[in-house]
């Protein structure tokens, strides 16, 4: 063997052009191995891989604990949120071809999708539906957290987060009612940035609206001008397909991150126990009980949850985990599709400055807050919902029990505490209700009264007095803030639920009482 | 702060605040208070300067057989007009309560949005309204009203 054929062969041009051809054939399953490097997920090992190799999986744990994925736990409530919103992203992409933006041509774009564009009444129809099963999902999803005291320790942060999520799904909402420009739209935001002007009522009567006026300084940032006119429209739109979505994603991708770095979903202490043999061998990881986190293999020392835990009563994410995902999305894009074949998505006619549409109702999940401004404008629609959203906020905070995580109606009282307050609540809107609707309220007692009296003392405050007492009475009786905690949600979850019925069904012309629409007057 | 000659620092055995965390605190901070500033400067652009809704004066002719305490109101505007023996006067109909826009009736105003009702003169009479209807500036030349909707003028104002 001579000194020539120790070269290496690659330098031979004849060889290069081999290796090349050899490339070109390989290259289909080269980008497929640097695409997904770690192979199929096949072994325990390549299934966490799969799940921490990649961007949008790595949000999840590796490990799901078994009582995650037990049907009672969650109901998908949280999941099929997600789905909702990655519903009306696509179909709300997909009507920004053919929306105008503009007063002249709005509506007509709505009518060109609805009458003329191929499947765009579908699409539209599509995204009005998933929005509202994100908001009605949204909501459950929180009584859900609420109700398996999920909020507790180290929870605390996510249930801010979630809330800040619930804010954002509501305002989406609300900037998409605008742009339509027809007379439900238009006459539902005069009174939503007339609501945002409200702080005047206080500064009215302390005469200091000239020099400190909140109120118009929201409104004008929210609309741009004196009324609901051109800038308010493009002003909504930007809202509703920029600026709140992108915080929704913003807070959507901490929310999950939080929920792997706080130990996944809360679940009683003796879960593991509970949920029984798992299916599957579990190969413990570490030999002896470990003393830190998986974070960094296991180099960083932290106070986690992960902390001192080991494998037990978990299995892969990948596929349980994201076989439930994937089923949840499944049934959120059914219920979307079949409501879109049923039900159009409404349009009425052109928006009309001049006559207001009578009655002028905004989307249902606002209905409870219009019959509260109904009494009065600053207190049903921001003091209220200020005062309801901090209680909310500070929940986490006040009840640092144990008892009962992850168990539901987990607590002191349970589910017969529970059941009793759904009469107390239901009972004392319905009594409230039933009282200003028969023999009206201080303005028409005393016609001087002056508004400070009446922006304080109002069917609303009084509800909400009635609940605070009732749950500060059931904190001393059960000697627990978890007791009284329970009540107050549920009690605020049946005084929503009786104003927006009444507001849906029982308010017509002028907003006066009617027991069915076909009692309302004619003209 | 001095640094004590001789004895050298480790990086592990750090003074209480050394000079270069100090000038790491002090960009750290300079930082947060720009960002703060320069979104506070953001928010100028959005509030607007000069609003772009039409011109809020207008001229009208009343009908002729305008009643004593019939309301008339001109096509696209929120202004109620009225006329009696003192003379004519003008009462804006959009509602102190949330911007519905009022119905002038037989016993005052109606709002159909959350049930306001005002006497007449303006004054609420029943329902969620803090104040009442606003009386606008009008004046009469040559048989034609000019409202001012943009100045408001004192309840019982005639001309």
């Amino acid at each position: 063997m001579n000194q020539a054929d120790q070269q290496p062969t690659h330098s031979q041009p004849t060889d290069a052009l081999s290796e090349f051809w050899k490339n070109l054939k390989a290259a289909p399953r080269l980008l497929k191995e640097t695409a997904f490097r770690t192979g199929k997920p096949t072994t325990d090992r390549s299934r966490s891989s799969f799940v921490f190799g990649n961007v949008f999986l790595h949000l999840h744990s590796v490990r799901t604990h078994r009582w995650s994925l037990r049907w009672s736990t969650t109901m998908g409530l949280g999941i099929a949120s997600t789905s909702a919103f990655l519903i009306t992203l696509v179909t709300g992409i997909l009507l920004m071809f053919y929306y105008k933006p503009y007063t002249d041509v709005a509506y007509q774009s709505i009518k060109d999708l609805h009458f003329v564009v191929p499947t765009g009444r579908f699409i539209r129809n599509i995204h009005r539906w998933a929005a509202n099963v994100m908001v009605i999902c949204v909501m459950l999803h929180m009584a859900r957290a609420f109700y398996t005291a999920a909020y507790r320790k180290p929870r605390e942060f996510n249930w801010l987060i979630g809330m800040g999520l619930f804010v954002t799904t509501l305002g989406l909402s609300f900037t998409g009612y605008l742009l339509p420009w027809d007379q439900l739209a238009y006459w539902a935001i005069t009174i939503g940035a007339n609501i945002a002007q409200s702080p005047r009522e206080l500064t009215d009567i302390h005469n200091i609206t000239t020099w400190f006026d909140p109120g118009g300084l929201n409104r004008l940032i929210l609309l741009g001008s004196d009324k609901v006119g051109p800038e308010a429209l493009i002003r909504f739109y930007l809202l509703h397909i920029m600026i709140l979505p992108l915080v929704l994603v913003a807070l959507m991708a901490v929310h999950f991150w939080r929920i792997r770095k706080d130990g996944g979903l809360a679940r009683p202490a003796d879960a593991t126990e509970r949920v029984g043999e798992t299916l599957e061998p579990v190969q413990p990881v570490f030999t002896e009980k470990p003393t830190k986190t998986y974070h960094l293999a296991a180099l960083v020392k932290g106070r986690t949850p992960a902390v001192g835990n080991g494998p037990e009563g978990t299995v892969p994410s990948m596929p349980h985990l994201f076989y439930v995902e994937l089923s949840v999305l499944m049934v959120t894009t059914l219920i979307c599709l079949g409501l879109a074949l049923v039900l159009d998505a409404p349009l009425k006619e052109l928006a009309n400055p001049s006559v207001p549409e009578n009655p002028a109702k905004a989307p249902w999940y606002f209905l409870g807050l219009q019959e509260m401004v109904a009494f009065s404008a600053f207190m049903g629609g921001i003091g209220i919902p200020t005062v309801v959203l901090f209680g909310l906020g500070l929940i986490p905070f006040l009840d640092r029990e144990k008892a009962g995580t992850g168990e539901w109606f987990g607590g002191p009282g349970g589910w017969p505490l529970v059941k009793r307050s759904i009469w107390i609540g239901l009972g004392a809107a319905l009594l409230v209700e039933a009282f200003v609707i028969r023999f009206g309220w201080l303005r028409e007692w005393f016609p001087g009264i002056p508004q400070l009296i009446i922006t304080f003392v109002n069917p609303g405050t009084v509800l909400t007095l009635l609940y605070a007492a009732y749950s500060v009475w059931l904190v001393r009786k059960w000697n627990s803030t978890r007791a009284g905690a329970l009540g107050l949600f549920t009690c605020f979850l049946c005084g929503f639920l009786v104003l927006t019925i009444i507001g849906t069904y029982f308010r017509g012309p002028n907003w006066e009482f009617f027991w069915s629409p076909a009692d309302w007057p004619k003209h | 702060m001095t640094v004590k000659a001789g004895k050298p620092k480790s990086r592990l055995d750090p003074e209480p605040l050394p000079r270069r965390d100090f000038l790491g605190l002090a960009s750290l901070w300079a930082t947060a208070g720009a960002l703060f500033f320069a979104a506070l400067g953001m928010l100028r652009l959005p509030r607007t300067a000069v609003l772009s809704s039409p011109s809020k004066k207008f001229t009208a002719s009343l009908p002729d057989n305008l009643a004593e305490g019939e309301a008339f109101v001109p096509p696209g505007r929120a202004t109620a007009i009225f006329k009696d023996k003192e003379g004519v006067y003008a009462i804006s109909t959009i509602c102190t309560h949330l911007g519905c826009v009022v119905k002038p009736s037989a016993e005052g105003f109606e709002c159909p949005c959350h049930g306001s009702r005002f006497h007449p003169d303006g004054t609420v009479a029943k329902g969620p309204a803090p104040k009442p209807l606003p009386w606008l500036k009008i004046s009469v030349s040559g048989g034609k009203v000019t409202v001012d909707e943009g100045t408001t003028v004192k309840e019982g104002t005639k001309v």
